[in-house]
């Protein structure tokens, strides 16, 4: 069981938070935290690149709309990058495609974001 | 549930016990799709099956307060479905399933087992905890 979080300024005034590996109620605290620290910087406009990630559960998607609900408090957005049909399907099922923007590729998550 | 036929080569019981912490999930997780793996499961449903009893093991932790308590799993495996029964000692009473599509983070998990699963029953005794029942069909 493993989680990588990169986080990494992009050249549109965003942020891209690069995970990979596997988001479950054991390693989302992590994700959780990274994506806090951010928004506690200022940071309110967020890509979160989901392309090396293979699994992901309820907590994880907890994490993921606990963000986008904060950066929306101060106008911002959370977009994604996810092509893996196995987690677009989660994303279809919950009706979360309805409420993040979601990606093929980092380009059009942030172009999306300006 | 049809009976399996004599010496069906599906045909078997898988019992495991983990800790009821977050870092065992995985443990039941990749179980599960070991035992699924020896079904005729697509990869697709494996997938499915991995993501359910993840969901049930959170449940699990969380009905029982981060303790740890044992999270008992029985597997019964047949040449069509795949039944798996969650067992907690957690006294909390867990969530009513939301109606509908989930967006609210509360009850996210449960709706992911009922759309995923075939069939899902679920109770709850105070004394003895949770017993959450699912069963997921070949080529559902």
């Amino acid at each position: 069981m493993d989680i990588k979080v990169n986080v990494r300024e992009s050249s549109d005034d965003a942020y891209v938070v690069e995970l990979g590996g596997e988001i479950d109620v054991y390693t989302s605290p992590k994700v959780k935290d990274a994506i806090t620290e951010l928004i506690d910087q200022g940071h309110y406009n967020l890509v979160i690149n989901l392309e090396k990630v293979r699994y992901i559960d309820s907590t994880g998607l907890g994490v993921l709309i606990g963000g986008l609900k904060r950066v929306r408090e101060h106008g911002g957005s959370v977009n994604l990058v996810c092509t893996n049909p196995q987690i677009k399907k989660i994303f279809d099922i919950t009706g979360l495609v309805k409420i993040f923007g979601i990606y093929d590729d980092e380009a059009g998550a942030q172009k999306a974001l300006a | 549930m049809p009976e399996p036929a004599t010496g069906d080569k599906y045909f078997g019981t898988v019992d495991l016990r983990i800790p009821g912490k977050p870092e065992w999930v995985a443990v039941a997780r990749l179980t599960i799709a070991a035992i699924a793996n020896r079904l005729p499961f697509t990869v697709e449903e494996i997938e499915d099956l991995k993501l359910a009893i993840a969901e049930a093991c959170t449940n699990a932790i969380q009905a029982g307060g981060g303790n740890g308590e044992p999270i008992d799993i029985r597997c019964e495996t047949a040449a069509d479905h795949l039944r798996i029964v969650v067992r907690d000692r957690g006294t909390k009473k867990p969530e009513p399933v939301p109606a509908g599509k989930a967006t609210p983070v509360e009850g996210l998990g449960v709706f992911l087992i009922q759309a995923l699963m075939d069939g899902v029953e679920h109770s709850f005794d105070a004394a003895r905890g949770s017993e959450l029942i699912m069963t997921k069909r070949v080529g559902s």
